[in-house]
């Protein structure tokens, strides 16, 4: 029974995934293949903007189709990838990459994870040393004691 | 880490801001969070109104064929000398329909001209559109495969920019064109440009 149940959610997880071989990118292969992966490298970090929760490689929308042909053809012509993400930033705004660049409106956002891990970190450092000052036999303390206040 | 706090807390006999700490960032934070979704509900807020990195800039030049006759050209830089309007639409968008009221107002007021990009579009089907709904285009670019809208950051028509009289994208409005907008947005700033 446990093989059936097995094979079954092998193969619906199979039949999930097979949405992904239905291309929604209708262009041509680049013929050189390095070009290629930096087009679909490109095409999954730049966001649709007429859907915005899909980047241009996930969207079936219109303007993602016109985007993803921009940049194969951008690709194709030798633009580097920072001369591509800025031709789409001078015209959509940093909104358009799911990368948000490092500026001073971006800095906090880029810097929170770091900064709660610290906070995290000093909290635990706090109640160990708390708790190791504190007498080993907690019922018998009513008091608690050994706490720095 | 939680079940360490409550049993420090309770044995210590803690001040009240202890529990009342939480209780009042989390009402805090159901504050933040209800006055947002208020203000979209509300229209104050278009969380999906991205600003367009060309206000203050130069327009993005464009030589378009014409949607009336396709051996005609359209080109922007034509209307430079005087403030202008520049009006992303299609046959195929529901919002332009609502907003084509206003742009024929507009246009009958004389205020500023209106040049319209007719964005991936049956030409056909455009050109019985305004000979039906009333034309309120000076000239109309027929932007075919949509390579004129990239270079201008459109991304859902309508979109509406205000162009100055020496070329500079002063204000952009995305949705359906209002009188209001007219009055409160984009007529303040040409108000010293105009002749």
């Amino acid at each position: 029974v446990t093989a059936a149940i097995r094979r079954t959610v092998l193969a619906l997880l199979l039949v999930l995934l097979a949405g992904s071989a239905l291309a929604i990118d209708t262009e041509t292969p680049l013929p050189d293949p390095a070009q290629q992966a930096r087009y679909t490298a490109l095409i999954h970090e730049l966001r649709c903007l007429q859907c915005q929760n899909q980047t241009i490689a996930d969207s079936a929308a219109g303007l993602a189709a016109d985007l993803r042909h921009e940049v194969r053809g951008m690709v194709a012509s030798g633009k580097s990838d920072d001369e591509i993400r800025r031709f789409l930033t001078d015209r959509y705004g940093d909104f358009v990459l799911y990368q948000p660049p490092v500026r001073g409106r971006t800095v906090l956002l880029w810097a929170a994870p770091v900064l709660l891990l610290l906070a995290g970190l000093a909290t635990v450092g706090v109640v160990i040393v708390r708790r190791s000052r504190r007498p080993i036999d907690l019922e018998s303390e009513p008091e608690g004691g050994g706490t720095a206040q | 880490v939680s079940e360490s706090v409550t049993t420090e807390t309770s044995q210590e006999r803690p001040g009240a801001w202890r529990y009342l700490l939480p209780f009042v960032l989390f009402v805090a934070l159901v504050g933040v969070f209800s006055l947002t979704l208020w203000k979209i509900r509300e229209h104050r807020l278009n969380i999906e109104e991205i600003k367009s990195p060309l206000i203050g800039r130069a327009a993005p030049a464009f030589d378009l064929p014409s949607l009336a006759n396709p051996a005609e050209r359209v080109a922007n830089a034509a209307f430079h000398g005087r403030p202008y309007l520049v009006n992303v639409w299609g046959t195929w968008c529901g919002e332009c329909r609502a907003e084509h009221g206003t742009l024929l107002e507009l246009a009958k007021s004389g205020q500023v001209p209106i040049l319209g990009l007719d964005w991936k579009d049956d030409s056909a089907l455009a050109q019985s559109y305004l000979v039906g709904l009333g034309n309120p285009y000076t000239a109309v670019a027929n932007d075919a495969d949509g390579r004129v809208a990239i270079d201008w950051g459109v991304y859902g028509a309508p979109e509406t920019f205000l162009v100055s009289a020496d070329g500079i994208v002063l204000a952009k409005h995305i949705g359906a064109m209002t009188i209001d907008v007219w009055r409160h947005d984009f007529a303040p700033r040409i108000g010293g440009a105009r002749p």
